[in-house]
């Protein structure tokens, strides 16, 4: 900070500003990558630059209202049209979901498993997608205030798309599937193996690592969250396998896989509050072994399908083709 | 110069990095995400550039930790990268003004190119990014935009009278 001239304090050299910003531009990457330190500071400034990042979103949303508003009636009438169609069909596939999620309810109780089942979702707007290359994440309309917790898991109507890691009060930033920092434990429906699902970076397809060579996976195959980790819930889609690379030269197998969920196209999606069904007090005695919380909402549950044995997930897997039976008598009346 | 029109000249210059903050974080279709021009590195470039004085190593590295946190990356990984830039163009500025503007457009090719290697040393650092080639065509776009955006931000500078 001294200059060597000799004759006073001065301001400081480029030289010596260069250094101390480097610095501290290296602290903070450290502390911010080592935990969670900072998560106060960057809530604070993105409150304090939210106005940056509407006004970066305001020529689009010019944009879709100024379309809206000529595209007018027509638009309108065909949107109405589409969702009327789909409305009887969708309904029809809700009135067996009921049935199913009962029957599985039932059947998780009767084998004391606990399990992560959405039972409140919310639609969000994207806001925002992350421009930078390499990163995978999106910025949604809903925040704290709408109870938008870290680690919540966002969906869209075909699969998983990521999970909540940043929640400010007004917005919340999702990281998608494909984000190379992002991982997500699978299982694949054909044949229950458990994997886990990497983002790459590419916004189209995923990788399945750590699978080696004589594993049974095949191109087609679709892979479902398998619960296990307690983010996400068990049973929603993930991704489908696209490519099977097999070089004898490296240790595991080169796994491909696209998305299930529309990540690049949707404009809106759903936020679910997981909640752990744990056996209740209803059960018969035999098959409650341990305490018995109540189920409590917005809990993470850790389930515990690792411990299951193969032989126990059996029952629960193919409930679909029993329940066409049971789904009759439950909606008889 | 009188106070206000210091003031004026700092409200100006922040204005053109809150212009080129909104360029960077624009909604756009993925497939032109790499051809995106890096809109900060050159506001800065060319205010380290024309007034060394006012814009330097602390006023990038202040743009650079808000790009930080509007792109949701590390915090602390533009700011580095635009820290640098800064350095480097205030090393450079003397000569870097009188270049014909072809070649003040190829340093800025590698200024841009620096400020990518270091986001892409991190990233790969932290999260083991892939390496696509697409990703240097920001720094390419870059340089064709400079000259239109060396003559607008002079028009700026010269209208506001900013010195």
């Amino acid at each position: 900070m001294l200059s060597s001239s000799g004759w006073s304090l001065r301001t400081p050299t480029v030289l010596t500003r260069f250094v101390v910003f480097t610095a501290l531009s290296l602290a903070l990457m450290v502390l911010d990558h080592r935990g969670q330190h900072l998560a106060k500071i960057r809530a604070g400034l993105s409150v304090v630059f939210y106005p940056i990042e509407v006004a970066a979103t305001l020529p689009a949303r010019a944009v879709e209202s100024f379309l809206n508003f000529v595209g007018g009636n027509e638009a309108l009438q065909q949107k109405y049209d589409k969702l009327a169609s789909r409305q009887p069909l969708l309904e029809a596939k809700l009135e067996r979901y009921d049935a199913l999620v009962a029957q599985n309810t039932h059947l998780r109780k009767l084998l004391g498993s606990a399990a992560l089942v959405a039972d409140r979702a919310v639609v969000a707007k994207i806001l925002q997608v992350s421009e930078e290359p390499f990163t995978r994440k999106i910025v949604i309309a809903r925040g704290s205030l709408d109870g938008v917790h870290n680690g919540q898991p966002v969906i869209d109507n075909h699969g998983i798309m990521g999970q909540v890691t940043e929640v400010d009060p007004e917005q919340s930033r999702v990281t998608l599937i494909t984000d190379p920092g992002h991982a997500i434990p699978v299982e694949d429906t054909r044949n229950g193996l458990r994997a886990i699902v990497f983002g790459t970076g590419a916004e189209s397809s995923v990788a399945v690592r750590y699978l080696a060579a004589p594993t049974d996976i095949k191109v087609g195959d679709l892979l479902v969250s398998s619960g296990i980790g307690g983010t996400f819930p068990f049973g929603y889609p993930v991704a489908r396998v696209t490519r099977i690379v097999n070089n004898p030269n490296e240790p595991f197998l080169n796994i491909h896989a696209r998305p299930v969920a529309h990540l690049e196209y949707n404009k809106e999606v759903l936020l679910i509050w997981p909640t752990k069904i744990t056996p209740g007090r209803t059960l018969p005695p035999a098959s409650a072994p341990g305490p018995q919380p109540t189920p409590l909402n917005g809990v993470r549950a850790i389930p515990d399908t690792t411990r299951r044995p193969p032989a126990a997930r059996a029952p629960a897997r193919p409930p679909a083709a029993a329940a066409d039976s049971s789904a009759g008598a439950d909606h008889g009346h | 110069m009188s106070l206000d029109q210091n003031n004026r000249s700092r409200m100006v210059i922040a204005f053109t990095f809150v212009v080129a903050l909104i360029l960077s974080i624009l909604p756009g279709p993925a497939w032109a995400q790499p051809f995106r021009p890096d809109w900060v590195s050159l506001v800065l470039i060319y205010w380290c550039m024309a007034t060394p004085q006012r814009v330097g190593v602390g006023v990038g590295w202040t743009v650079g930790l808000i790009l930080d946190v509007l792109y949701g990356s590390l915090l602390g990984e533009q700011a580095l990268a635009k820290t640098l830039v800064a350095f480097l163009t205030l090393k450079l500025h003397l000569r870097m003004r009188m270049f014909p503007r072809w070649q003040q457009a190829m340093t800025v090719l590698v200024l841009v190119a620096i400020n990518h290697l270091v986001v892409l040393w991190i990233k790969d650092l932290v999260t083991h990014a892939p390496v696509r080639w697409s990703y240097w065509s920001s720094s390419v776009v870059s340089m064709l935009i400079w000259p239109w955006l060396f003559i607008i931000l002079r028009d700026v500078r010269r209208r506001a009278r900013v010195s």
